[in-house]
């Protein structure tokens, strides 16, 4: 277990580091002086000069790469240009809201998915199962931002339950603030069910033709059992992959559903950044991003083997 | 009741295929004609609901909702199929390349690729659209790259495999040089997945230039697209929500066609996975 753990941290390591050689190269490839475009056009001297100094911008790549990646590692982004605040306090600051949307919606599209794919394969070839495909299949041809603003104009416009513009936070008034999630993360859930769903069934089918299925219904346990306790973490663990991937692609889709709901998160923050040139904070939102969508591999990686054990002894 | 398999083949292929040729008539439609022009402003007629004098209403500046959807379809469908080719000559290239001849060249491209897989790929593009700046063929850089790594796995995967058949090493055996043995023998046996492929990435692209717009870093207006479309009706949810409805319902319909002919095409091409 621990040697499993080990290898796959190292096996993240050139993954991180592409990663960061990336996003370093991604300002190198703006035309123009670098520390013009890391500290705005209205920078004064002084200051371009301290900044080229500071980050060795005269020495060759490798060497300003590494200093690049000391002042990361030091939790040192540069500062905003727009806003004038450091970049790794606005990334963090933005990344809690994302985070608890995109968390929230991927356990509740996961519990939906994992239950409807089990009884779609549990009753295979029903109409059951026939209506569970199809609107599955249906879900991936919905656009997340489409889906967004109807759910607005149904809920937030016609009904007035809840609210179509602007953000409380929990911080400011946590009675208010669960108002402003619950439309985001529907609409999320809606996005995704559907491919997780397809991946359930699909693990759930196959599960269910395998041999102990046979023996333990054979040795007359209850369904309800067989299902839960023998099916249940075997179908399950492909699924759990798909989360992984699930998370990645609502990393990088975040900002559409931000953008819907007006809400002040971290892709909302990127593709701002993008309109405003502000290179700095666009860095500082990719690398987050990136790395988290690392992390998310790695987690579910370590705990695939408590749902399918072989994976580990290997 | 039990029914052979979820919605028979002939069927999705059926309902995809209508909705396909539906917009692509539209699309290819709107290169010639169009029921108005689809930029002239019109102030006196903003924000007319669907079914009168315009079938499909107006928008914020009296524009014809039907033009702009049509030649919203040209500009979707074109970019995604400009998109699809950059990922599917990039990548094939390299795929063919590195699973063919392998050795240390291989390995090199299979660890970058496998970095590059290891991030989503609209962060790819995002970060390529900060450099290139918002602009039409921009997008269809960043979002073809985006989609390369993809694949170029794909491909490689295809190539490895066919590489072990009798008929490669007879080709081999022959005296054929290994240009004319990779793309008289093993191409042409590694066009059916790659054709599954770019059936299912012409459907991402159509979504993600689709987000790109809407996010006002994909086409820019006045040029209408599905997408920048939407992204200038959400002011007007409430006085005009048929601005959100028409042009989100295009872009849901347009995938469903790609994805019930995707589904089609790969039970037809590869049995194997048939029902997955």
């Amino acid at each position: 277990m621990i040697g499993f753990l080990l290898r796959r941290l190292l096996a993240a390591v050139p993954t991180v580091l592409l990663v960061s050689v990336a996003v370093f190269l991604l300002i190198r490839m703006i035309p123009g002086d670098p520390a013009i475009v890391m500290l705005g056009e209205g920078a004064n001297d002084a200051a371009l000069a301290a900044f080229r100094s500071e980050l060795g911008l005269d020495r060759p790549l490798p060497v300003q790469f590494i200093v690049w990646a000391e002042h990361v590692l030091q939790g040192d982004l540069g500062r905003s240009i727009l806003l004038g605040q450091p970049v790794s306090t606005l990334v963090l600051d933005r990344l809690q809201l994302s985070a608890m949307i995109i968390l929230l919606a991927v356990a509740v599209a996961s519990v939906l998915a994992v239950a409807a794919g089990l009884l779609a394969a549990w009753r295979q070839n029903s109409l059951t199962d026939v209506g569970i495909v199809a609107l599955a299949t249906a879900g991936l041809s919905l656009p997340s931002f489409w889906i967004g603003l109807l759910l607005l104009f149904v809920f937030g416009i016609k009904l007035s339950w809840l609210p179509v513009v602007g953000y409380v936070s929990f911080a400011e008034d946590p009675g208010q603030a669960w108002r402003f999630l619950v439309l985001p993360v529907l609409t999320l859930v809606i996005v995704e069910v559907g491919v997780l769903t397809r991946m359930a069934r699909a693990s759930a089918v196959e599960v269910l033709r395998l041999e102990y299925i046979t023996h333990a219904r054979a040795k007359g346990l209850p369904e309800r059992t067989v299902l839960f306790k023998h099916a249940l973490p075997n179908a399950f663990a492909p699924t759990l992959t798909m989360i992984g991937i699930v998370i990645g692609a609502l990393l990088g889709g975040i900002a559409v559903v931000e953008t819907v709901f007006t809400l002040p998160g971290l892709g909302r923050l990127l593709v701002e950044a993008i309109y405003g040139r502000d290179y700095p904070v666009i860095q500082g939102c990719l690398l987050v991003i990136a790395l988290a969508y690392v992390l998310v591999n790695l987690v579910v990686d370590l705990l695939y083997p408590f749902f399918d054990p072989r994976i580990g002894l290997e | 009741m039990r029914i052979r398999a979820p919605l028979s083949l002939s069927l999705r292929s059926l309902i995809g295929g209508f909705l396909g040729t539906v917009v692509l008539v539209a699309a290819i439609l709107s290169t010639v004609w169009t029921p108005a022009n689809p930029n002239r402003l019109n102030v006196t007629q903003r924000l007319s609901p669907p079914g009168g004098e315009y079938l499909l209403g107006t928008d914020e500046f009296g524009r014809d909702i039907l033009s702009r959807i049509m030649t919203g379809a040209w500009t979707s469908l074109s970019l995604a199929f400009l998109i699809v080719c950059v990922a599917i000559v990039a990548g094939s290239t390299i795929g063919l390349m590195s699973g063919f001849f392998r050795g240390w060249i291989d390995r090199v491209v299979m660890m970058l690729n496998d970095a590059l897989l290891a991030f989503p790929g609209i962060l790819l593009a995002l970060g390529l659209v900060s450099v290139i700046g918002p602009q039409r063929y921009g997008i269809v850089v960043a979002l073809g790259i985006a989609f390369t790594p993809t694949t170029i796995r794909v491909v490689r995967g295809t190539v490895l495999s066919l590489r072990q058949r009798e008929y490669v090493e007879a080709s081999r055996a022959l005296g054929n040089g290994p240009f004319y043995t990779l793309f008289r023998h093993v191409l042409p046996n590694a066009l059916a997945p790659i054709a599954v492929l770019a059936t299912s990435m012409f459907g991402w692209a159509i979504l993600l230039e689709s987000a790109l717009s809407f996010l006002g870093l994909g086409v820019p207006p006045p040029a209408a697209t599905w997408g920048n479309m939407l992204s200038a009706a959400r002011p007007y949810l409430a006085s005009a929500p048929w601005l959100s409805i028409i042009p989100g319902a295009c872009i849901a319909m347009s995938l469903l066609a790609v994805n019930l002919l995707g589904d089609a095409l790969r039970d037809r091409l590869d049995p194997r996975m048939q029902g997955a």
